[in-house]
């Protein structure tokens, strides 16, 4: 895609359109429609938009494969660990009181915002992390191929 | 349209544009998580692993000599048996389904006292089903991890060659 400019401008603002409303749905989740899941694969979808029209190095420059496939595990870290947490503080497995006992609705807040993020961070990485296995194996074609 | 196609290129945009319909669909129903889902996942990034899928592959579908009469024949019976089946669903949107009448209604009712989050279906994925949402997304990651080894190890092994 080295002469679509129109496409190439419009990828460069959309990106960053899409982004900002995939946190949007992430950290507003407990208000508006949406979750780790549905924030994880919006924000994936910018990326790999960008990796469609600016080409895959220039999408690997920003995300590295090796971030992406760790970071991947990096989410089902952190929400293992928010259980693990509760654990300690001699609550059942993932019992969100134990973030604050004297409040236990924000603790149920701070809870689902920990675990919600630990979803999106899993969700983005695998989705980028499967796009960039799929498309390395993809030989460069021209626009006529298709 | 997509059935008589052997175009692989057009049958994987139609499919696209119809997860984008059914995408509204979605929303038309009130469901818009599950729409945003639809959009991204569907129309967006299946689109684009089949295409890339396609590239490195074939673009045009084989001919095939068989005869189509015995299938069309299993897949109209089997498309009438599933119509006869939701004869028997409650209406959309009836008060008095099941889905309604039993453990729905409680979770509407305990989970702004229990959390002070207005968004019920988040309520509960996360906290009430949080094992369930858990497990969940190591199902993902397990996905990920799957297609990673699958795909990138022949590569490096080629690359040793």
């Amino acid at each position: 895609m080295k002469h679509h400019l129109i496409l190439k401008v419009i990828t460069k603002f959309m990106v960053g359109v899409i982004v900002l409303f995939g946190l949007y749905v992430q950290f507003h989740g407990d208000y508006s429609p949406g979750g780790g899941f549905q924030a994880g694969v919006i924000i994936a979808a910018a990326f790999i938009l960008y990796g469609i029209v600016m080409g895959l190095e220039n999408v690997q420059k920003v995300m590295p494969i090796w971030f992406a496939q760790k970071a991947a595990a990096v989410g089902v870290l952190v929400y293992a660990l928010t259980g693990v947490f509760s654990i300690i503080f001699g609550f059942e497995f993932l019992n969100y009181h134990a973030i604050s006992p004297e409040h236990p609705k924000h603790g149920q807040h701070y809870g689902i915002i920990l675990v919600e993020l630990g979803v999106g961070i899993t969700v983005t990485f695998v989705m980028i992390a499967i796009y960039y296995s799929f498309a390395g194996r993809t030989p460069r074609l021209d626009d006529k191929e298709w | 349209m997509a059935l008589t196609l052997k175009h692989l290129f057009a049958v994987i945009m139609l499919s696209g544009a119809f997860s984008l319909v059914s995408a509204m669909l979605f929303v038309v129903m009130d469901a818009v998580d599950v729409a945003f889902t639809e959009a991204a996942v569907g129309a967006g990034v299946s689109t684009v692993l089949m295409l890339a899928t396609m590239a490195l592959t074939v673009r045009v579908q084989k001919e095939t000599k068989r005869a189509i009469i015995l299938p069309l024949v299993v897949v109209c019976l089997v498309g009438v048996l599933l119509i006869y089946g939701t004869l028997d669903m409650p209406n959309f949107g009836a008060f008095d389904s099941p889905a309604q009448i039993h453990l729905g209604s409680t979770y509407l009712s305990i989970t702004y006292k229990d959390m002070g989050i207005p968004n019920v279906v988040t309520g509960i994925l996360a906290s009430y089903r949080g094992y369930d949402t858990l497990g969940e997304t190591v199902v993902v990651l397990t996905a990920g991890l799957g297609v990673i080894l699958l795909l990138s190890g022949l590569k490096g092994r080629k690359d040793k060659e």
